[in-house]
């Protein structure tokens, strides 16, 4: 069971079916500024509105101009790396005619509000679902406009010009008798001036940051000097650093633990016991550590799970094999079909547990007030849900938990949990110390790969016929996993049987084939899940294509070809498949010793084909040399930054289909550091080449749809080098 | 070298907190630090410099580069202990042609995602370009295949020192 945060209601509400449609709201600042902001709300209630006497406080704004002038921009949207910060900064100057160059952005929390991801119906704010910029493309950029309205009002106030006069343009007002401002001349005026209940946002053709390829992120100079600042840098006077000791079997508890040794090591303040483990509380991390090696615990492992990765596999395989229980498609007849087909290709896959193991392991600061008010600094993923977890923890109302939302090295997923992890255990030993200090939790990569929240094992049994002229008439798959959102505040998406995340991109294939049956089987095992970058297709999109591939040989046909022949002419997967297979040269003989594959998914709205040139090394090894990848991701507002994603998706996925994988032994976890959960290295990374297509349309993901296609791209291409299907993952132990 | 001082520390049963004098870009810093205590939790806790970051703690990642005496190594496995007289320089005090070079050429080419490995990526690189200024795709493979990057810049990385060589030989 999970612990409900006090505010779980709303996110049981949470259906993407509110409007979308909101008011703008504008507020002097503290200080004598401007803030600019946006309500979701019905309909009904949407009308444009300026709190009188309002101030900041009262609502969470989106932009907010200081009277130096200086402009910073709130994110809705969390950053782990992916440039979410920098995408809706990107649509908030466009519109405001601000300098980029002096751009700030800081995230904000504990207002849905104005907050709530559409993409949840407006009712959670989280980063997920690879949905920032979709969630942010309108209002961010009528924040921004609305805010250059307001400045223009007061400038033309100020000056007693005709508003249509006055020309903005990086950061400066002007007229052309010669006056002109800053933005920080006319903030304070302008929030008095009432907010435009509607703003005209500029056409593409006067577009002079989105879309253009030249545009740098904000953020790169400060993540290149070591001056940004993640939670692990977070130091607050008197602060304590805490680490904890976690049971070594998913589902124990504290028995009794002996803290005297440890309470002699230099350093240490404290040991604790919390509902989530011990906690040894140092001046230091060192000590800390030094400490937490001193202490002995004895865990209650009565009902602890206790499996181990063989006994899962064999048990995986034998459910796969039984009926399912739970369909998520059936189209036509499939063993009907089959009964009738002129070929028919089998394959059962075994997917393995994936640790995200960012770079930065988890961490969360925690401090209570003299008001009573706790601040929680953090990489809060999931910033209403950590709020309510928090409250309760500390017996005081959400609304009394500031989150400061800290940048993040990396997450692909991890930060986004359910029940808080590092963020609750930060408040617990806070409490438990009676308040006494600040308290910094820091998880070493040993706690962060232990801890569990692993991408799910999973068994894929497939089945396909091909009819006697080569077209494919049944499709088949049966998936059995842990379920991610089964009893959490998401298990209201889990209908009949079926979590999405399962079998999402198996049960949507985009190839005409009239029978298919895709089956699930979700299986308890006390082993924590959770998403991981690109979800469900971080394995149906390899069960799909690696399929796909094995049709096209039984069929006698070209990969490229075959899929073409099966997709819809026009659609966005035909024209990415042969954007990259042109630009890959496909269909030309490729080099000597380089095998290619190629795999098309489609994963939060957008579309990517992925070319893979791999040669065999002397030791039966692979290198993947190059990747070309077409992608349709809407409308993309930074090019670079899709690129980048595209790139860094590969280098993501290719590194967990090559050699990453957590096992258990008698339910304990193999893995602990980097020497043995091995993350792609350099000397591995292809040359990647990422081709865009132009889009009007509103932009949809981009920081996990590069992922999916890289694995079966490359198994395709091992495949044609060695004539073995791939069966297991990782491919290379 | 570290495993056989450890050891020999922990044959004495007890010792005297001692302070510690350790030159970190250039500044002497007194530090209350047992010698074992990683130079990463130095510079970090006590001498309050955060651009060294904490990843794997064994020496697989790289996060946590620093050079001595000019020399990258990885700071969660050096210890107190061992540093001496010799001179620390973390990120922020990484200076001179080539590492202006590849920090520019950094932001030139947008390679940081998350950036939380890029203090230890800036730290080899410029380390290999002092050392090799030419260097091939395998030359800067094999100097910074110690460096993880779970967004996998690796790409940009790559292109990113080819980059900054350009410019130095310019």
């Amino acid at each position: 069971m999970f612990t409900k945060p006090a505010n779980y209601s709303r996110f049981r509400a949470a259906q993407p079916s509110v409007s979308r449609r909101g008011f703008l709201i504008g507020a002097l600042a503290a200080g004598g500024g401007l803030a600019v902001g946006f309500h979701l709300l019905p309909a009904s209630e949407a009308q444009a509105s300026t709190s009188a006497d309002g101030t900041a406080s009262q609502f969470t704004p989106y932009v907010m101009i200081d009277p130096s002038g200086k402009v910073t921009v709130l994110s809705s949207q969390f950053e782990m790396g992916q440039g979410s910060y920098n995408g809706i900064a990107t649509l908030v100057v466009e519109e405001l005619d601000a300098d980029w160059s002096t751009i700030e952005v800081i995230g904000a929390a504990g207002d849905v509000k104005s907050l709530g991801n559409l993409a949840f119906g407006g009712a959670l704010q989280a980063t997920g679902g690879s949905t920032s910029m979709f969630t942010s493309w309108e209002r961010y950029r009528q924040a921004g406009a609305a805010t250059r309205a307001m400045l223009v009002s007061a400038a033309a106030e100020q000056w007693d010009v005709p508003a249509s006069e006055i020309k903005v343009e990086n950061g400066v007002l002007s007229h052309a008798s010669g006056k002109q401002g800053g933005f920080g001349e006319f903030a304070a005026t302008a929030a008095k001036m009432p907010v435009p209940a509607n703003v005209t946002l500029k056409t593409p053709t006067d577009w002079k940051l989105i879309g253009k390829e030249d545009l740098k992120r904000f953020d790169s100079a400060r993540k290149t000097n070591g001056t940004e600042s993640y939670t692990l840098d977070v130091k607050l006077p008197g602060m304590l650093t805490a680490v904890m000791i976690h049971p070594p079997l998913f589902g124990a508890k504290v028995k009794s633990f002996d803290a005297k040794a440890a309470r002699e090591v230099a350093g240490v303040v404290d040991v604790l016991e919390t509902p989530r483990g011990v906690a040894v509380v140092a001046e230091h991390m060192w000590a800390a550590m030094k400490g937490r090696d001193a202490v002995t615990v004895e865990w209650d492992d009565s009902t602890a799970e206790k499996r181990g990765t063989a006994e899962l596999s064999t048990l995986y395989n034998d459910l796969a094999s039984k009926p399912a229980p739970a369909f998520a498609r059936k189209d036509g007849d499939v063993d009907a079909s089959i009964k009738t087909a002129a070929k028919v290709v089998e394959a059962t896959l075994e997917f393995p547990y994936l640790s995200h193991a960012p770079m930065e392991p988890l961490n969360a600061v925690a401090r209570r007030n003299e008001d009573g008010t706790v601040e929680i600094w953090g990489g809060h993923q999931f910033p209403d849900v950590y709020q309510g977890l928090a409250a309760q923890i500390a017996e005081v109302t959400p609304d009394k938990v500031k989150l400061h939302v800290m940048k993040t090295g990396g997450s692909f997923g991890r930060r986004a949990v359910f029940d808080g992890d590092v963020v609750v255990e930060a408040v617990y030993v806070a409490k438990a110390i009676g308040y006494r200090a600040p308290v910094k939790v820091q998880w070493t990569r040993e706690d962060d790969m232990r801890a569990g929240r692993y991408r799910p094992m999973y068994v894929h049994k497939l089945k396909a016929a091909l009819d006697a002229d080569g077209k494919p008439i049944a499709f088949e798959d049966h998936v059995v996993g842990q379920s991610i959102m089964a009893k959490t505040m998401f298990e209201g998406m889990v209908k009949d049987g079926v979590d999405p995340t399962s079998v999402e991109g198996i049960s949507n294939i985009p190839y005409s084939i009239p029978n298919q049956k895709i089956g699930l089987t979700t299986v308890d095992v006390g082993v924590p899940v959770l998403w991981w970058r690109s979800v469900g297709h971080t394995h149906t999109a390899f069960a799909a294509e690696t399929m796909m591939d094995e049709l096209a040989e039984a069929a006698g046909q070209d990969p490229v070809e075959f899929r073409l022949s099966l997709l819809e002419p026009g659609s966005r997967h035909a024209a990415v498949l042969k954007l990259a297979a042109e630009k890959a040269d496909w269909g030309k003989p490729s080099a000597e010793g380089i095998f290619r594959g190629v795999a098309v998914a489609e994963s939060f709205g957008t579309v990517v084909a992925e070319i893979a040139d791999v040669s065999l090394k002397p030791d039966g090894g692979f290198k993947v040399e190059r990747v070309v990848a077409a992608v349709d991701c809407g409308l993309a507002i930074n090019p670079d930054q899709v690129r980048a994603q595209i790139e860094g998706g590969i280098g993501f996925g290719l590194g967990a289909i090559s050699a990453e994988k957590i096992t258990l032994t008698n339910g304990e976890v193999d893995q602990g550091n980097y020497d043995t959960y091995t993350p792609l290295r350099i000397d591995a990374m292809p040359k990647v080449e990422v081709h865009i297509v132009p889009s009007a349309n509103p932009p949809s993901g981009i920081g996990e749809p590069g992922v999916p296609p890289i694995g079966p791209a490359v198994a395709n291409a091992l495949y044609k080098a060695r004539g073995q299907r791939i069966r297991t993952l990782p491919f290379q132990v | 070298m570290s495993g056989a001082f450890r050891w020999a520390l922990l044959q004495l049963e007890t010792w005297d907190i001692t302070m510690v004098t350790l030159t970190i870009n250039g500044t002497a810093h007194e530090v209350d630090a047992e010698p074992d205590m990683p130079l990463l939790w130095a510079i970090r806790d006590l001498v309050g410099l955060t651009g060294t970051k904490f990843g794997c703690g064994m020496a697989q990642c790289g996060a946590c580069t620093v050079h001595l005496d000019g020399s990258p190594v990885r700071s969660c496995q050096t210890f107190v202990g061992d540093v001496g007289e010799a001179k620390i320089t973390t990120i922020e005090g990484l200076t001179g042609k080539v590492a202006e070079t590849v920090k520019a050429v950094w932001t030139d080419l947008d390679v940081p995602q998350c950036g939380y490995c890029q203090s230890g990526q800036i730290m080899s690189a410029t380390d290999l370009l002092t050392n090799n200024p030419k260097p091939t795709d395998e030359d800067i493979d094999g100097a910074m295949a110690g460096n993880l990057c779970r967004c996998a810049t690796y790409h940009r990385i790559r292109a990113g020192i080819h980059e900054a060589a350009k410019r130095l030989e310019a």
